[in-house]
């Protein structure tokens, strides 16, 4: 593996990359489209049922269908909108806690310790707790999604915090500036990098605990749909919800890293051959 | 002028780092600190620059006492520091956010152009070789037009063509609206090659030892019987700074070579 930066390739070089790179996310794709042209082929011959595993031909179909009686968008906006609030209310605690912490090293010493604490504990471990307290509606579930989104947030932004590079601080102060201008003009960006790393991965654990909540009992949603096809024996039904959650799932972390690049242009873009 | 009386510093941890430093300095004059290490000498640049406060005696600017960084002192480091999310430009321009923006422009670009960066104003600090960083550096200290420019060993983690040349270059810059200078520095050539005066300083605690001036007409030979005239009072002054014979320095094969020291 050779490790080379970004730059402004020109000529032939040019077009050889983008000749790659339109070939290198192929050759990744060779192996699942293999293998499910392959199932589609073995269960059309009759050499397998498919009922417990459906070929893609079925789970496609079933996927239009869901998508035609509106229950497939109904369900996605349903858990989108767990995540959403779960996200949103764990990424707020999360920044003013792990801001405070990184910046003050009193409040790091008055409240990591517990945090740490809690963080020991499977955030899924709450969910019978959270129904006692919260009931079973929305109430519990958001919150399950906020705590797990809270943890990666919080570590990642106070860690970024406390990592600011001093010698870019001084400079700051050798230009006198005050702290709210040091805060904006030096340390948020500074952090920013860390920080959209730490919302991603806040992310996805809020999508892993939107399922975990709604398999625990909910009337609709993506994590419905999978108990729904596992009750009535429909396992294309929970492959389609399967397929929904990763594009869905996708499509979000996408929305941030898209928000956030014009912000991130400025950093050192290492790329992986 | 700038006016330091018996500035001391004694950090927290009980380390006594300056024992007294007096020192007068005329507008436009440059100044250069040498000395071995722990002799105190970055510890002074930042009691002078604000950044670390002295804990005894008085550092007056123009009858102003400087206890924090000030609007007339520019300090340039060691390394470019250079904001990294920020285009070359505005690395420039950092200093200048309370100008209109129009003026802002007009004297980054007149900086850049200076320094002869003006091709990669709207390049990011990443694309810029050591060289060039400190360049920019240097053009971000100088664009508020401070009075006093604080200089740490600005030139030591270059190669050695591209410091001869950012010495010229300095030298150049500086004749553009001569600001006082003060350097710290490890390369005896450095501080002859630029400073009017040069203060041999020596450790435990940090104080002035020895002062020597330099009178040699600028541009200055570095090949030329005087300049090493100069170089061998300096590394003798710099010998017995550390407790060495006198006596023995003027014939040590390591003091001709010594163009860095590396104790």
């Amino acid at each position: 593996m050779t490790i080379a930066v970004e730059g402004n390739p020109t000529g032939e070089r040019a077009a050889s990359n983008r000749w790659a790179r339109l070939t290198r996310p192929a050759l990744g794709l060779l192996l699942p489209v293999a293998a499910a042209l392959a199932w589609e082929i073995i269960v059309r011959k009759g050499w397998a049922s498919g009922r417990l595993a459906p070929p893609p031909s079925v789970i496609f179909a079933t996927f239009v269908d869901l998508a035609r009686t509106g229950e497939l968008q109904r369900d996605t906006l349903v858990t989108l909108g767990r995540v959403a609030a779960g996200f949103a209310i764990g990424v707020t605690i999360a920044t003013i806690i792990g801001a405070a912490a990184g910046y003050s090293p009193w409040v790091r010493r008055l409240l990591d310790p517990s945090l740490q604490a809690l963080r020991a504990i499977p955030s899924i471990a709450w969910i019978p707790l959270f129904i006692l307290w919260l009931g079973i509606f929305e109430a519990s579930k958001v919150t399950l999604i906020a705590v797990g989104v809270f943890f990666p947030v919080y570590l990642g932004l106070m860690g970024a915090i406390q990592s600011v590079d001093r010698k870019l601080v001084e400079v700051g102060r050798a230009f006198r500036l005050s702290d709210v201008a040091m805060v904006r003009r030096i340390l948020l960006p500074a952090v920013l990098p860390a920080y959209v790393i730490a919302l991603r991965s806040g992310l996805g654990l809020g999508w892993m605990f939107v399922v975990a909540a709604e398999l625990m009992g909910a009337s609709e949603g993506l994590g419905y749909l999978l108990i729904d096809g596992q009750q009535l024996g429909k396992p294309a039904e929970i492959v389609a919800a399967i397929v929904a959650f990763a594009i869905v799932g996708k499509a979000t972390d996408w929305l941030i890293a898209l928000a956030a690049a014009p912000f991130l242009r400025w950093e050192d873009v290492v790329r992986s051959e | 002028m700038l006016v330091l009386e018996r500035v001391s510093k004694t950090y927290p941890n009980g380390v006594h780092a300056l024992g007294g430093v007096s020192l007068e300095v005329e507008l436009g004059e440059i100044v250069a600190v040498i000395g071995g290490s722990g002799c105190g000498k970055s510890t002074l640049l930042r009691a002078i620059g604000g950044l670390d406060p002295a804990s005894e005696g008085s550092i007056v600017l123009d009858g102003e006492r400087i206890v924090a960084p000030h609007a007339k002192i520019g300090i340039i480091f060691q390394e470019p520091r250079l904001l990294p999310w920020l285009k070359v430009a505005d690395n420039v321009g950092f200093g200048l956010t309370d100008r209109p923006k129009r003026e802002r422009a007009q004297r980054v670009a007149a900086a850049l152009k200076r320094v002869g960066l003006s091709d990669k104003a709207a390049g990011w600090p990443r694309e810029l070789s050591g060289g060039q960083a400190q360049r920019v550096a240097i053009a971000r200290a100088l664009v508020p037009r401070p009075e006093v420019l604080l200089l740490d060993e600005p030139f030591s983690a270059l190669d050695a063509f591209t410091r001869v040349d950012l010495q010229d270059h300095l030298l150049d810059l500086w004749a553009d609206a001569k600001p006082t200078l003060i350097l710290v520095s490890h390369d005896v050539d450095e501080a002859i090659v630029l400073a009017d005066r040069i203060m041999v300083m020596c450790p435990r605690p940090g104080r002035i030892f020895d002062e020597i001036a330099v009178e040699l007409p600028r541009p200055r030979d570095r090949q030329s019987a005087a300049f090493d005239f100069v170089k061998r009072r300096v590394l003798a002054a710099l010998d017995r700074s550390l407790n060495r014979a006198a006596a023995g320095a003027e014939d040590e094969p390591k003091a001709n070579a010594g163009a860095a020291l590396w104790w």
